[in-house]
């Protein structure tokens, strides 16, 4: 312990925020797994027991963090850990054990472990290294080549532990890279891509090519300097869109009224994107360029969609995504889940039933209702306001690690700080997200709340890192 | 600061975007929609299924035909089962003591997949144990028992018809998600045809319960709950009386006997022997792998799905198409000496001769019919034989032979009519003529036909001229049929021509022994029977016995086809069998005790075996 330190200034904010989700994960791994014949919180039989020990044992992290590690010393060795991280996401593939379809976990004793959880800081740490030198400048190519090099390397492991859900985590560093000053095009296109996605699957391309033209009008209005007349263009030509499979109805036109639908509007596309890049050649527009780059790209992923869904994803995914988007509606398989868990919730009413009162969450009927479907537990005994407390808890942790992150003078400190707060933000929004029937289902744990030592010790360092980090401002 | 700034507020504008997503949902789901509070898979809720009693199978006189019985269910909610005194529940179920202690400890083992679910642990315990069981229900915790129905038959009406109602199975429900564990629903027969009608809707009452299972109150006062709607009743066209006659007459027999009332189309028994006794339909999955296994095949319904050569029955058809095409004269007379004797020939049995088509239809003279089948084909009218053969056949047709009449009976099948093409395939293309397919004038051949068919042919004699489409459900104020039934259909055979036929069936019947007549030994006095005996060739032994007939000659108020395998001659057995039935149906009761005991205790497959 340095004595010269004021840990008087630790954030105790933060500290406290920690301590109140810790408590209410436990009471809901209580809640959740009660059984009346081991009813003592303390009995290690029970999960609710365990969840003690990882409390204890996560508290001591937590001190060690504190008050024994040199802050200093995460500059040199967030690579040593990177590179051991990425080791054993390599070695669990061979060694590990099977676990619901992934092999993510080493058996050691009685207890599990997932290197996936723990890369996630290794990942942070060395992102942050990275582009904390003083020489690393966001926006060269070599730049975007390293950042994407070190995000890949571990998401690919993961993915070959075929951990897909935890692997789509990592996205979250994207919203570092995008504080860090990379353009929010990418976001924006990814965004989009999603859009895009979602629309044709949901209903047809048709409809996806209307909803890409209107972007584009709208994207090409706010760059343009005749706004009125774009205006009225889109208005007139949206709908006319819309109606242009009719055109088969003239009656000199007839013979072509088994074309597939979407030929319609490229009839009355091309002649307006043979315009454009007139326009763009002859006035050298770059941003007209890139937007006509982005529609044919956009068409490209559009009439993509029913190869990748039906090639590249797993059947347990597109199940997941079809029960999402109502395509399907399964309440016996795949779907279980999902309704389950929002009746569990939904059933919880405004004040919910009450301490141990759950019906729902008893037994068997939300799967993994210890882990992954914790937040149905807090739903159904707690109610909306409890559920909105728990929310709001996180809502405010995240804002408030952003702040600090933001006031660091150490580059380091605040890339690290975002890459938790991203992180936490990526768990957070996913895992509700999941249960009460806005995200597809993807398995990742509740941070600070969700039952396992994994889970709560790897976000208790991630966040722990942070609080000493940010200590350092104060010296 | 510069652009960093500008991207931090976008991107804790993206955080509170995502909170209030998921607080709107949040708000959604536990306060605005109320679906998921009273949704059946909550668990606050225990839903009593209230089963329906499933709707009678009524006789055209309203006795009925399969009738409902109470049962219980006893149901256990492993998760309320404290100590109790096993040795006891099983003595009242008779339940094998070792059984149940596997069952109770696999509940123990699975407690947590079965949470506070209630399942089914005695199934169909008979009223005198539930009585027993209510005495002593509070040493029971855990245990109670709802009603159920279960299936009774009072006449011997035939399993094929009635069909058989079981529990549904996985893959049952897979396909019909309506239906769930537990239910039962109609597998063959009516039960089956009918099963929308019959099996009503089930309802529920709602309890609400706390956490430990304690059930507190009735949800809302009962707002939510569903009162069971009984199913409805269906009234067959069947007659009780002779349809168990029939089927008591055709014990030990393979076969099957059609009756219809000709006026209406409506079947008044159908018997398939050997068929399923209904004694064994209630529990019938007890039986199925007997059933199955039977050489005998006693699940298929004879009586609609197994195409026979008609045999000499059809010569009427034959006679009636020579009539209308103009070949033959009502006063032409063929000779017979023992068959026809060109080509390969067909043999005849004694009789006098000459005959003309009444006698002929009396006697049942091969010759006679041979030379009027091939007047039919060799018309000169008709360019070549393809042609006046597609005449023969569509008229044919008309007659309801060669498709499927459009009965409402279960798997009814439509039998198979030759064409020009069988016969291309058979000789090679214009290489047959009317003496290569000599067989189909005395019904043999590549013609098969139903017992319902050829009992509708019956009909459409009586009828002198058309019939009704066969169904066995007579319209009610609940079930509305088919106005397709309610449509005569007329023959391609004018109503004159009948006349012949009719005459000819009466002699057959009513003429005195020696006469030359083929079943005088079945007239009953007043009845004025009249009928066509056949004995069909049969490629697998003996021949098969065919009878068709109608009763009386003038407004006949019954039609009947019997159709024995294997049994010999028409006038032997199939003949008796439709006589004593028309005697029942007409007389309601039958005087001529030997002939019902002789044949009643007849066993044709035994005979046939020898």
């Amino acid at each position: 312990m340095n004595p010269r330190l004021k840990y008087g200034k630790l954030d105790w904010q933060l500290i406290g925020i920690y301590i109140i989700l810790v408590l209410i994960g436990w009471i809901s791994v209580f809640a959740s797994v009660y059984d009346e014949e081991n009813a003592g919180i303390f009995n290690l039989s029970q999960r609710y027991g365990m969840q003690f020990i990882w409390i204890v044992t996560s508290l001591v992290l937590a001190y060690f963090i504190l008050f024994v590690i040199d802050p200093k010393s995460y500059h040199v060795i967030a690579w040593i850990l990177y590179t051991g991280a990425l080791l054993m996401l390599f070695i669990v593939i061979f060694l590990g054990v099977e676990v619901n379809g992934s092999k993510s976990w080493f058996m050691i004793g009685p207890f599990r472990l997932q290197p996936a959880e723990f890369s996630k800081i290794t990942t942070a740490l060395a992102l942050a290294a990275l582009m904390s030198k003083h020489n690393f400048k966001l926006g060269t190519l070599m730049s975007y080549l390293k950042v994407g090099a070190l995000l890949l390397a571990p998401m690919l492991l993961i993915v070959l532990e075929k951990e897909t859900g935890s692997a789509l985590v990592y996205l979250a560093f994207l919203f570092v890279l995008y504080r860090e000053g990379m353009s929010g095009t990418v976001l924006a296109l990814g965004l989009m891509a999603i859009l895009l996605f979602v629309l044709t699957l949901r209903f047809n391309p048709f409809v996806s090519i209307i909803v890409l033209v209107f972007i584009m009008s709208v994207i090409e209005t706010i760059n343009s300097k005749r706004v009125f007349t774009n205006i009225l263009f889109t208005a007139i030509f949206i709908p006319a869109l819309a109606y242009s499979p009719r055109l088969a109805e003239l009656p000199f036109l007839s013979g072509f009224e088994n074309l597939p639908k979407e030929t319609w509007l490229f009839v009355m596309i091309i002649p307006l994107i043979i315009y454009q890049v007139y326009r763009a050649v002859k006035r050298r527009l770059a941003y007209l360029w890139y937007l006509l780059i982005c529609f044919a790209g956009s068409v490209a992923l559009i009439y993509s969609v029913e190869f990748i869904f039906d090639t590249i994803l797993q059947p347990h995914q597109k199940v997941r995504i079809e029960n999402l988007l109502g395509i399907q509606k399964d309440l016996q398989g795949w779907g279980y889940n999902v309704h389950q868990s929002k009746i569990a919730i939904g059933s919880g009413g405004f004040s919910g039933k009450g301490f141990l009162q759950g019906t729902q969450t008893k037994f068997d009927f939300v799967p993994e209702q210890s882990t992954d479907f914790i937040f149905c537990t807090i739903g159904e005994e707690w109610g909306f306001l409890g559920s909105v407390f728990v929310v709001s808890l996180f809502v405010y942790l995240i804002i408030r690690i952003i702040s600090l992150a933001e006031k660091q003078r150490d580059s380091f400190a605040r890339i690290y700080g975002y890459s938790v707060a991203a992180l936490i933000f990526m768990h957070f929004f996913i895992n509700i997200g999941m249960t009460i029937g806005i995200t597809p289902v993807i398995g990742i744990p509740l941070p600070f709340i969700s039952y396992g030592g994994s889970s709560l010790w790897s976000f208790t360092i991630l966040l722990f890192i942070f609080i000493r980090l940010e200590l350092e401002r104060w010296n | 600061m510069g652009v960093e700034f500008k991207h931090k507020s976008i991107l804790i504008a993206g955080i509170f975007t995502v909170a209030a997503l998921i607080v709107i949902q949040l708000f959604n789901i536990q306060i605005l929609d109320d679906q998921y509070k009273i949704n059946a898979d909550n668990n606050a809720f225990r839903y009593d299924v209230r089963y329906p009693a499933r709707g009678l199978i009524l006789d055209r006189n309203g006795k009925i035909l399969v009738g409902n019985e109470t049962a219980y269910d006893i149901m256990i909610t492993p998760y309320e089962v404290k100590q109790f005194d096993t040795i006891d529940l099983c003595n009242i179920f008779g339940l094998d003591i070792n059984d149940v202690k596997t069952t109770l400890k696999n509940y123990k083992k699975n407690k947590r997949k079965i949470g506070y679910q209630t399942l089914p642990f005695v199934k169909q315990a008979n009223s005198k144990q539930y009585a027993v069981f209510l005495e002593k229900a509070y040493k029971f915790p855990g245990f109670n028992a709802i009603s159920r129905t279960i299936r009774t038959y009072p006449y011997n009406a035939g399993g094929n018809l009635l069909g058989y109602i079981n529990e549904v199975d996985t893959s049952f429900i897979r396909k019909n998600p309506e239906y769930k564990r537990g239910d039962y629903v109609g597998r063959t027969g009516m039960e089956q045809a009918f099963e929308k009608i019959l099996r009503g809707e089930k309802g529920y009452n709602i309890f609400l319960r706390d956490v430990h299972n304690k059930v507190k109150s009735s949800f809302s006062d009962g707002k939510y709950d569903k009162e069971a709607i009984p199913g409805k009743s269906i009234i067959t066209s069947i007659d009780a009386e002779l349809q168990s006659y029939g089927e008591m007459l055709m014990a030990n027999k393979i076969g099957s006997v059609v009756a219809i009332e000709p006026s209406t189309g409506e079947v008044l028994a159908l018997v398939s022997s050997p068929g399923v006794s209904v004694d064994k339909l209630a529990t019938i999955s007890k039986y199925y792998s007997e059933l199955v296994n039977d050489p005998y095949k006693p699940m298929f319904n004879r009586a609609v799905m197994s195409p026979y050569p008609p045999g000499s029955v059809f010569k009427i058809v034959n006679g009636l198409i020579a009539l209308q095409e103009g070949v033959i004269d009502l006063d032409d007379e063929y000779l017979c000496r023992m068959g026809y004797h060109v080509g390969r020939g067909v043999a005849c049995h004694a009789h006098p001769s000459p005959t003309n088509l009444e006698e002929s239809i009396m006697m049942s003279c091969n010759a006679y019919f041979c030379w009027a089948f091939r007047e039919i084909l060799d018309n000169k009218k008709y360019p070549n034989i393809a042609q006046s053969f597609n005449r023969w056949r569509e008229m044919v047709e008309s007659f309801g032979f060669g498709h499927k009449l459009g009965s409402d009976i279960p798997a009814e099948q439509g039998g198979t009519l030759p064409s020009t093409k069988t016969y291309d395939r058979i000789h090679g293309e214009n290489r047959w003529k009317s003496l290569s397919i000599i067989s189909l004038a005395i019904g043999q051949g590549e013609i098969g036909t139903t017992p319902l068919h050829l009992a509708n042919l019956a009909a459409i004699i009586a009828n002198r001229g058309y019939y009704y489409t066969p169904h066995i459900i007579k319209g009610s104020p609940d079930t509305t049929i088919s106005a397709d039934y309610t449509q005569k259909h007329f023959t391609m055979v004018d109503r004159e021509h009948f006349d012949v036929a009719v005459r000819g069936m009466y002699r057959a019947v009513n003429s005195p022994p020696g006469s030359g007549a083929t079943a005088w030994r079945v007239a009953v006095e007043g009845l004025d029977i009249c009928g066509k005996t056949g004995t069909a060739q049969n490629p697998h032994g003996k021949d098969n016995s065919v009878f068709i007939c109608f009763a009386p000659m003038d407004n006949p108020k019954i039609a009947i086809a019997a159709y024995i395998e294997n049994a010999g001659f028409g006038a032997t057995w199939a003949a008796p069998i439709a006589s004593l039935m028309i005697e029942k149906y007409l007389k309601r009761e039958v005087e001529r005790k030997d002939l019902e005991k002789h044949i009643s205790e007849s066993n044709t497959i035994i005979l046939n075996a020898k």
